[in-house]
């Protein structure tokens, strides 16, 4: 129980007031586009989970990260055009292999040095081996990516660090 | 006619996605443990999920109904993956073995308490 405390206050950090309001504001803004309705009700549900959404951000540590996410985003339609194809031709692969009659899957878990520098860029390249199917990212631990492989020929492709290195020059200055 | 074209292809979209989802859980019976079903599971929630907006984007045409399924589409596409690794890395830590030769689940056995 004690342990677990500590953890939350180190994940929480310093969050800048104004950077907290910022994010409140979008949120509400999109929250008013998206609803299109403006009834009391309504506006005040949505002021509720505004609010409960920043809370939450806040406890996860949201402001400790938000700055490396923001150099990012400029780069990343660019880098989701890439993870898009390479979805469709992993996908095609996975879908073969199921209805092959003999199920010809070779399991392997793989480690991998992760070379984006930032918990921001760790996680998107986390999230996109998980999303590309045929491999699914198992643990991230201090830099070190563990990946469990459906056939050997993607922990193949997996170790050739294309992945891995387009993550990392997501955030390039 | 280009009216014809975009429903036809919407609808190759919205079949094939229906297919994914298919083959995905025809893969979650087929696999044989834990961690190989995982695969099967992510053949759904990414290449259904794209594949089945990308249909319903065409149908409804340039509406801000269109921006709500892409941004519903993106949602889903960013925690879908974080659930899949809570789930893994939950099964990991617990104790299930990414065995690579075994056909079964299997839980490391601990030592019995003398």
């Amino acid at each position: 129980m004690n342990n677990n405390q500590t953890t939350l206050v180190f994940q929480t950090g310093k969050a800048r007031p104004s950077s907290v309001i910022l994010l409140f504001v979008i949120l509400s803004i999109s929250w008013l586009l998206w609803s299109g309705l403006y009834k009391p009700l309504l506006i005040s549900l949505g002021i509720f989970s505004c609010l409960l959404s920043v809370y939450l951000a806040y406890r996860m540590g949201f402001f400790k990260h938000h700055k490396a996410l923001l150099r990012l985003m400029p780069r990343l339609p660019g880098y989701w055009m890439w993870l898009l194809k390479e979805i469709v031709v992993s996908s095609i692969d996975v879908a073969k292999l199921i209805l092959n009659p003999s199920l010809p899957i070779s399991p392997k878990v793989v480690k991998l040095k992760a070379l984006p520098k930032t918990d921001v860029g760790q996680v998107i390249l986390g999230n996109s081996i998980t999303l590309s199917p045929g491999t699914v990212t198992l643990d991230v631990y201090e830099g070190e990516i563990t990946v469990h492989c459906i056939t050997s020929e993607g922990a193949k492709e997996l170790e050739k660090g294309e992945a891995n290195r387009r993550a990392a020059a997501l955030e390039r200055r | 006619m280009i009216d014809i074209l975009i429903d036809v292809f919407s609808w190759v979209l919205l079949i094939l996605g229906g297919v994914c989802v298919l083959i995905g859980g025809i893969g979650g019976l087929r696999l044989p443990n834990f961690y190989t079903r995982i695969h099967a599971a992510s053949l759904t929630d990414t290449m259904g999920a794209i594949l089945i907006f990308v249909g319903m984007m065409l149908q409804s045409g340039l509406t801000l109904a269109t921006l709500k399924l892409f941004a519903i589409m993106l949602f889903l596409l960013l925690t879908g993956p974080t659930a899949t690794y809570a789930l893994a890395n939950a099964a990991l830590l617990s104790g299930l073995k990414p065995d690579t030769g075994s056909n079964h689940d299997e839980v490391e056995k601990e030592e019995p308490a003398e």
